[in-house]
């Protein structure tokens, strides 16, 4: 049966690991290849490394930190930030990336999608969406929650879909950070609406909320950051919780 | 022992090579005929599109060298597809190794499915050691039926052949370059057949 994924993030800046809260402050959490190595032996799913850097060199920095992670790391990651052409996800694949996540660029030039996908498969295609709340419709956001758009979260994930995205990373702008649990409400939506696999992401703060997402939610995969990089969730733990509660999971 | 990945331009091959170094063995990446004929063990990757990957082996005449292969071959993945008769993937003629049809999933359930999904009804020297519903990682729209050359089946839909087996040939549908310590060791067996 296939399992429901737990996928740690990490937010990668300069080549370390840096979890923002509600994408504003910065705190260290230690070096990612080191990171990557504990987390896929102690039971991640898979791996999401978002690049926030913003620095000349950010490609050639990034390119080395997929390499060096390929080589150490025994499970499937994903790499995101800044992403915007078909040579740099070229690139990060040939590094090693398992799938590449495009934001802002996939908004700005949806092209890009179907480009990406008939190069290189619509496996490797993740497409990322950070969205909040206005006036009870939820609206697509870019730059980590900055800057709206007039997009409405449910008709871009669809049009995603048929661009030919594998799979979807939508993250809640109002959970964010919060501890509060995920946006189960639109994530269950979302799952039902369209054919690709759903990413849940935003607001885990205690094991009950993975599986809400799951269960209410009806999302294929959790992502989260801060819980398990303080440590506040140890994800072996999360697992047997969950299979206690009848979600399928490897363990 | 020599280990050649056949580099076809198709397929994460860094990974696969990454892989092989953990386990202490080398590998190296080829399109050349007389190097991959004079491996010890090839292995034949293959992410993305079914026709645009069977036109590039065309490209360099690797469609009629892998079939003749005599040493152990593994195909990953859309590697192992390719060897199938035909896939439903852009209408591909495949090279006709194993004697079964590739076809996609239905809407019933997500397509690609991805993530760590069981294997089971295991028989083949490369699972020894593996555990009968051992959870390996899969990434895939496309499935290969139940036949006679299956040695693995998972279930997603319905059951389908995650592994395949004849003669020489090995074709595994998930990658064990990317399924923790259970694919090395599948990965290490598979090094290991004489």
């Amino acid at each position: 049966m296939l399992t429901k994924r737990i996928i740690p993030c990490l937010d990668i800046k300069n080549g370390r690991t840096v979890k923002g809260i509600n994408f504003v402050d910065l705190r260290d959490a230690g070096d990612p290849v080191e990171l990557a190595e504990i987390y896929a032996q102690t039971g991640a799913d898979e791996l999401v490394f978002l690049d926030i850097s913003a620095t000349e060199e950010r490609r050639r920095t990034l390119a080395d930190l997929v390499l060096r992670v390929a080589e150490k790391v025994n499970i499937p990651f994903t790499v995101g930030g800044g992403i915007s052409s078909v040579e740099d996800v070229d690139r990060l694949l040939k590094c090693g990336a398992d799938k590449v996540s495009i934001n802002s660029s996939a908004v700005k030039n949806p092209q890009l999608i179907n480009d990406l996908a008939a190069k290189f498969g619509s496996q490797c295609v993740v497409v990322a969406i950070d969205a909040k709340q206005i006036n009870g419709k939820w609206m697509v956001h870019l730059v980590g929650g900055k800057v709206s758009t007039e997009l409405d979260l449910f008709d871009w994930a669809k049009e995603v879909e048929e661009r030919g995205a594998g799979e979807i990373l939508f993250t809640s702008m109002d959970n964010d950070g919060t501890k509060d649990g995920f946006a189960n409400e639109a994530l269950a939506k979302l799952s039902t609406e369209l054919n690709i696999p759903i990413i849940a992401s935003g607001g885990a703060g205690n094991m009950q909320h993975f599986t809400d997402t799951f269960k209410e939610g009806k999302a294929d995969a959790a992502l989260a950051a801060s819980v398990f990089h303080f440590k506040e969730i140890e994800i072996v733990d999360l697992k047997k919780e969950l299979k206690e509660k009848g979600i399928p999971v490897r363990l | 022992m020599k280990i050649v990945i056949i580099d076809y331009g198709a397929g994460n091959i860094q990974s696969i090579q990454f892989a092989v170094k953990r386990l202490g063995l080398n590998a190296v990446l080829s399109n050349d005929p007389e190097e991959i004929r004079s491996a010890d063990k090839v292995i034949f990757p293959g992410v993305g599109e079914a026709s645009s990957a069977m036109n590039k082996l065309k490209a360099s005449g690797l469609d009629s060298l892998i079939p003749q292969l005599k040493q152990p071959v593994l195909g990953i993945c859309l590697g192992m597809q390719l060897m199938c008769n035909w896939s439903e993937e852009g209408d591909t003629q495949g090279l006709g190794i194993f004697d079964v049809d590739v076809v996609k999933f239905s809407t019933r359930v997500k397509v690609p499915q991805i993530g760590w999904n069981q294997i089971s009804d295991l028989c083949s020297p490369i699972f020894k050691g593996v555990k009968d519903y051992e959870y390996m990682y899969l990434v895939h729209s496309f499935y290969v039926k139940e036949c006679k050359e299956t040695i693995a089946t998972t279930s997603y839909e319905l059951e389908y052949s995650s592994a395949l087996q004849k003669d020489n040939f090995y074709g595994v549908q998930f990658h064990p370059e990317k399924s923790s310590s259970a694919g090395a060791k599948i990965l290490s067996n598979f090094f290991n057949l004489l």
